[in-house]
């Protein structure tokens, strides 16, 4: 049985899916910058 | 007529356990033969033999408990075995190339689309939590996929399993031509040479605890997912704990594999895996590959864009931010030779595939955060 109304909940999972994945990976990749800066003077 | 009675069970055949029979023979074969993800392939085919035998004792019966349900229950209803797995996969990474060039998790983050992607194409066909949970077979990562399937409580694990451990494998296969058909010749052969930077040890210390603090934090159902892992690595970096690392490299991990794909197998009745949705979900699984290798690709070559000549980034590495690792490292510095011969992507391709690790376990516990877990 196809359920096309999944589309209205599956469709903004997908938006906030990958903007989180790019914002937790985002955050690390600073503070690794950060931490290879602070930490190779 | 006594002796015939010993035979009775055989009338409990049915059609659908001899077809598992069949299937646990050709992952047995792939595992043996084609040398494809054999700790796993190995274990699940037998176990899929071993729990379609008619009233296998394996399983349980009625009151009677059968060791691989008691296995499920001690250790993956509660997904404590991925997670211990977890450990000795965290202590097998280095992180050290990436973190000398940590711009390149970017493309482990973008080559997690298709999970996303897959996530909206099963929700016509199934409920959110199994359609989460197929989906999450796109993260090319076992521990995750049992992960989420199991806190999701998907009736599904078996199938997805099969899935998620036979495109890993079949990775050399799946990548290569969608690789091809998004990329033109000219992209292929961008050269990208290679300077070894250098990482502190204070920045391999603390990049596994940066990394669980700030998955943790976004995505709180990852904690446990993103932290076992991490564990595992600062047992690797600490530089005191050698005989734990090298534990968690391999009895802990080889002792988790045996049980993990036996337990996996119990899940492989052919009431549960003999049904239509079995091939959607393998149908799924493949769709979900392709959209991780697609999405990867065009997020390098929309950051080239963005570059001057001379300094773009050669589009294939975003394949690689697919968790199967290392297998989609290679496949893309392979490809890159093929193209030409003097083109060695490997240190770049082998850090997105470990970006992807790290990725992929964020990305499930997302989909765990968006499930209201």
């Amino acid at each position: 049985m196809l359920h096309p109304d999944a589309l209205a909940q599956t469709l903004p999972m997908l938006t906030k899916g990958m903007a989180g994945v790019f914002l937790v990976i985002g955050v690390i990749v600073l503070a690794t910058a950060i931490l290879n800066k602070l930490t190779n003077r | 007529m006594e002796i015939l009675a010993l035979f009775s069970n055989l009338t409990n055949i049915t059609p659908q356990m001899v077809l598992m029979w069949a299937i646990g023979g050709l992952l047995i074969y792939l595992a043996i033969a084609r040398k494809m993800e054999p700790s796993l392939l190995l274990p699940m085919g037998f176990g899929a033999i071993l729990v379609n035998l008619p009233l296998s004792g394996a399983i349980t019966q009625g009151d009677v408990e059968g060791a691989l349900s008691v296995l499920f229950q001690a250790g993956m209803s509660n997904e404590l075995f991925p997670l211990l797995l977890f450990i000795g996969i965290g202590a097998m990474i280095d992180f050290g190339p990436l973190l000398e060039k940590p711009w390149l998790l970017l493309f482990g983050a973008a080559a997690q689309f298709g999970i996303f992607l897959t996530l909206v194409l099963a929700g016509f066909f199934f409920d959110l939590k199994d359609a989460a949970s197929i989906a999450v077979i796109g993260a090319a990562d076992g521990p995750t996929a049992i992960f989420v399937a199991n806190t999701l409580g998907s009736k599904y694990l078996g199938a997805i399993m099969v899935a998620a451990y036979s495109y890993m494998a079949l990775v050399p296969i799946v990548q290569p031509p969608v690789i091809r058909l998004v990329t033109t010749k000219k992209e292929r052969r961008i050269r990208m040479p290679y300077q070894k930077g250098n990482v502190s040890r204070l920045t391999r210390i603390l990049f596994p605890i940066l990394v669980t603090v700030a998955a943790g934090l976004v995505a709180p159902a990852s904690a446990s997912l993103v932290g076992f892992l991490m564990f595992g690595n600062l047992l690797r970096e600490c530089g005191v704990l050698n005989a734990l690392s090298e534990t968690a490299q391999s009895t802990l991990t080889n002792l988790i594999t045996i049980v993990l794909g036996l337990t996996v197998a119990s899940q492989m009745t052919a009431e549960q895996f003999v049904r239509p949705d079995t091939l959607l979900i393998l149908a799924l699984g493949l769709v979900a590959f392709i959209g991780d290798t697609i999405g990867g690709v065009l997020f390098a070559k929309l950051i080239n864009l963005f570059l001057p000549e001379g300094k773009k980034i050669n589009p294939m590495i975003g394949a690689a931010g697919i968790s199967a690792f290392p297998m989609s490292g290679r496949v893309v510095n392979q490809m890159g030779l093929k193209e030409d011969n003097q083109n060695f992507l490997l240190m770049y391709s082998i850090s997105v595939n470990v970006s992807g690790q790290i990725a992929s376990v964020i990305a499930g516990g997302l989909i765990l955060t968006l499930m209201g877990v």
